[in-house]
């Protein structure tokens, strides 16, 4: 018997074709997660069953709750089934909930609006699912304010409400996506246990494959709005039939040959730092509290080094990355490039300056849209004393574009008329431009498609191999950091708390929070190769 | 909540402390000295010297300031150059016309506002939110004074409904004192209550693409119930900032209206002083003014608090 079908949906909005002939079925207490890259159609099967379409949709096909049709049902009726038979649970935790209204108040509307229970049995059930997820009340009293809880605690309130009235379907849209690897972990275990305890089908959307293989008892790959391939995780995983869902996997678990490092003389040296910011006064006279964001931190960057830096959100990368590029002065401990401070006098110190670039996470925030590549590259050029000009520019630009994989063509292109992956490119142009000395990543891969990132990763290692790239790499995926970097530190709460060889670290951990750093990421199974 | 209560208070009065400093130096700085003003050019010396005490003029400006800002604290504003009488008597009688004038207009536009602004919000893109936006448009577009001769002649001329001027003052009842001030809230309130709908709609339409209002629906709301219950509270913040601008722009500048009217408020009273040279009526009226907004802006920053529990514990 089967909780969710799916049949022969087909969706377009304003006549573009969005989904054509997708399948899947889910039974009681069984997981189904749909999985592909971006634009694959995922995320608008998920709101195709909840009904929640954009304005202009059309859906054809069925889709049967329990044996009954729900596509193309009134809407009145629809509203009875949401958040009472079928319960969805959100990507974003920072802004799923109503900042305006107590946790308590918004998960007691789900019981009220159905008008299951009267109010003082609606609030019972309010804390009693606010305890299963694990927001006991006396810790977490239902008139807290969603401003005052973590991420991962407001996503444990998404799910109280998706499940306050124990729906027979939930649905989770990349549910882990914006969490911390140990909070990930914590969350998955926490839907994990709902599925088995209320019996309910999970719809579990994710770009996630080390998540997938982990949780789901069938797989759904999805490309370009079709399911490629399907089937039970076990046999799935042995027997790949699809290029794509092979593709997938592969670039998932991609991993990069880097060259050796040549020389081992020091070009960043990071000695005891310590970078503190004032927190508000508790009250009118007391003398302001002090947060420690990084606390004596201390390590060396050889040259041609490939350094990685990890740690969940809050550690303290960005504050001790903001220190290294010169943006802001430490209160003690020195940074050094090149033996020269990067911030000297109170003023960030140009001549290191121009040594350093750094690349954003963001590749589509980091671009100014009105200007062409060319200007957008050549933008770090003005650190030099003697910017090359004329028909040596061009050349630069030319060759810093062919470096990265795009085209001297692309110079007169503005960033609009790029994809994700070719603006990360460009972002790395623009770092290489000047041939700095070191680079930062600053999470540089984190938003990108597995297989682009794949595509960056390789982009990455042929760069190290001909320019001999000194460079940091800050980010919160381990499985990313273990392949392109040679050496890692792990930081917490301001401190590093663990440092050596990339391979050592992650094979034989020392420090207990790397242990359960790296036990909390999911893993993707060794796939034996049929 | 009482610490953000208080912290906006201690702004309050840094402000009007040194508002006072610059409305006595501004208008210390313009020329003219109104003893010899009021007395003429062929005026005696020592009448002139007699006046200027009289006046509180002939001590150190320093003191004259302080003289000014403790008479004020206790409600004296001084003595009017031109017409002798206190000044505070002179406001007092205004106030009692401009302060209910403004408030009924902001009562009335809010009215308005508020129902069109969330209907067109609802119905984005249909002809119900066109029709609104096109209304709005020209509520903006057109100046209050056409509304108020508009009114006049429809309302008073033809209908016969209300008078066409004047005020009949509030001894033969507070309802008799409404009605006159009716037509003049009208105008103030059309033009206002325009800017006010279209600022409710912006604002609730960028709520609406909020994620917490999918979640909203996701949990079986209507689009109605969720528009209600997770939307409109949190448009409220700009809808404040505007109300609390609209308030202090109707207390004082409503002169025209007050023109067209025969009404004898605020604005009329600034007026006649600033042509006759009275410059403690002016100094007042602006002080009580600057008083005014200031107090409604502490107001409205409290209203912020209370719809967003994020300001009540950042301190």
């Amino acid at each position: 018997m089967t909780l969710l079908q799916v049949k022969d949906l087909t969706l377009g909005i304003h006549g573009t074709n969005i989904l054509s002939h997708i399948n899947l079925s889910i039974a009681p207490g069984e997981i189904v997660a749909v999985t592909g890259e971006s634009g694959s159609g995922k995320s608008m099967t998920a709101l195709a069953v909840m009904q929640l379409l954009p304005n202009g949709a059309r859906a054809e096909g069925s889709i049967l709750l329990d044996g009954q049709e729900v596509l193309n049902r009134p809407e009145p009726e629809m509203c009875q089934l949401r958040g009472s038979s079928i319960g969805m649970v959100f990507q974003e935790p920072m802004t799923a909930l109503n900042p305006v209204k107590t946790i308590g108040d918004q998960v007691m509307e789900t019981i009220l609006i159905h008008k299951a229970m009267p109010p003082a049995g609606a609030r019972e059930r309010a804390k009693e699912v606010l305890n299963r997820v694990g927001l006991p009340p006396d810790k977490f009293p239902l008139s807290r304010y969603p401003h005052e809880l973590s991420g991962g605690q407001r996503q444990r309130v998404v799910i109280a409400m998706a499940i306050a009235l124990r729906p027979r379907l939930l649905i989770a849209d990349e549910p882990t996506t914006a969490l911390d690897v140990t909070t990930q972990a914590q969350i998955l275990d926490l839907l994990k246990g709902l599925v088995k305890e209320y019996d309910m089908g999970l719809l579990m959307i994710t770009h996630d494959l080390a998540v997938v293989a982990d949780l789901a008892d069938q797989i759904v790959v999805m490309r370009q709005g079709k399911v490629v391939e399907t089937g039970a995780t076990g046999h799935l995983l042995e027997h790949m039939q699809h290029p794509y869902t092979r593709m997938l996997f592969d670039a998932s678990g991609h991993k990069v040959t880097l060259p050796e490092p040549v020389s081992s003389t020091p070009l960043l040296e990071v000695t005891d730092v310590v970078r503190e910011y004032r927190l508000p006064r508790h009250h009118l006279f007391a003398a302001p509290a002090q947060q420690r964001a990084v606390d004596h931190v201390s390590f060396t960057l050889n040259k041609g080094e490939r350094l990685g830096l990890v740690g969940e959100s809050g550690c303290g990368k960005s504050t001790l990355t903001r220190a290294i590029l010169g943006l802001e002065q430490v209160q003690q401990g020195q940074i050094l490039l090149d033996g020269q401070p990067v911030f000297a006098g109170h003023k960030p110190n140009l001549a290191v300056r121009r040594k350093m670039q750094v690349v954003f996470q963001d590749p589509y925030g980091s671009f100014n849209p009105r200007h062409r590549v060319a200007r957008l590259i050549t933008e770090p050029l003005h650190l030099l004393d003697h910017p090359p000009a004329g028909s040596e520019r061009q050349d630069r630009i030319a060759e810093i574009l062919t470096a990265v994989g795009l085209g001297p063509d692309d110079a007169n292109k503005y960033v609009h008329e790029f994809s994700g992956g070719q603006r990360q490119r460009i972002a790395i142009a623009r770092a290489l431009i000047i041939r700095p000395a070191l680079i930062v990543f600053d999470e540089a891969v984190s938003a990108l498609d597995v297989s682009v990132r794949a595509q960056i990763l390789d982009l990455l290692a042929e760069l190290c191999a001909a320019y001999d790239l000194t460079y940091l790499f800050i980010s919160h995926d381990l499985s990313v950091v273990r392949t392109i970097t040679t050496r890692v530190m792990v930081m917490r709460a301001g401190k590093i708390v663990e440092q050596g060889e990339t391979e050592s670290v992650f094979a034989d951990p020392q420090h207990g929070y790397t242990q359960k750093l790296i036990a909390a990421a999911p893993r993707l199974p060794e796939l034996s190769i049929t | 909540m009482l610490r953000y209560a208080l912290k906006r208070l201690l702004s309050l009065i840094l402000s009007l402390a040194v508002a006072s400093v610059v409305i006595f130096a501004v208008i210390e700085i313009a020329p003219g000295d109104p003893a010899s003003f009021m007395l003429g050019v062929n005026a005696q010396a020592d009448t002139l010297a007699a006046l200027r005490a009289e006046l509180g003029l002939d001590v150190s400006k320093v003191q004259r300031y302080f003289n000014w800002v403790s008479g004020m604290l206790v409600g004296d504003f001084g003595t009017s150059y031109t017409y002798r009488t206190p000044v505070s008597q002179m406001i007092a009688d205004r106030l009692w016309v401009s302060l209910p004038l403004a408030l009924y207009a902001l009562t009335l536009s809010t009215l308005i506002a508020f129902p069109a602004g969330i209907y067109a919000a609802a119905r984005r893109g249909k002809p119900g939110d066109l029709a609104v936006m096109g209304a709005t448009q020209l509520g903006v577009a057109v100046p209050n004074f056409w509304f108020a001769m508009m009114l006049v002649l429809i309302f008073a001329i033809n209908l016969r409904w209300f008078n066409a001027g004047g005020f009949s003052g509030w001894d033969t009842g507070i309802l008799a004192g409404l009605h006159s001030l009716t037509l003049p809230a009208i105008a103030l309130a059309l033009p206002q209550a325009a800017i006010l709908a279209r600022v409710m709609r912006s604002a609730l339409l960028d709520i609406l693409g909020e994620d917490f209002m999918r979640t909203a629906r996701a949990k079986g709301l209507n689009p109605r119930q969720a528009l209600w219950r997770h939307g409109v509270r949190n448009a409220l913040i700009p809808v404040l900032t505007i109300i609390g601008l609209q308030f202090s722009f109707l207390l004082a500048g409503s002169i025209i209206i007050e023109q067209v009217f025969y009404l004898p408020g605020l604005g009329r009273l600034v007026f006649q002083a600033i042509s006759a040279r009275d410059l403690i009526v002016v100094e007042s009226v602006v002080m009580l003014l600057v008083f005014a907004v200031i107090t409604v802006n502490f107001l409205v920053d409290l209203a912020y608090a209370a719809v967003d529990p994020r300001l009540r514990s950042r301190t």
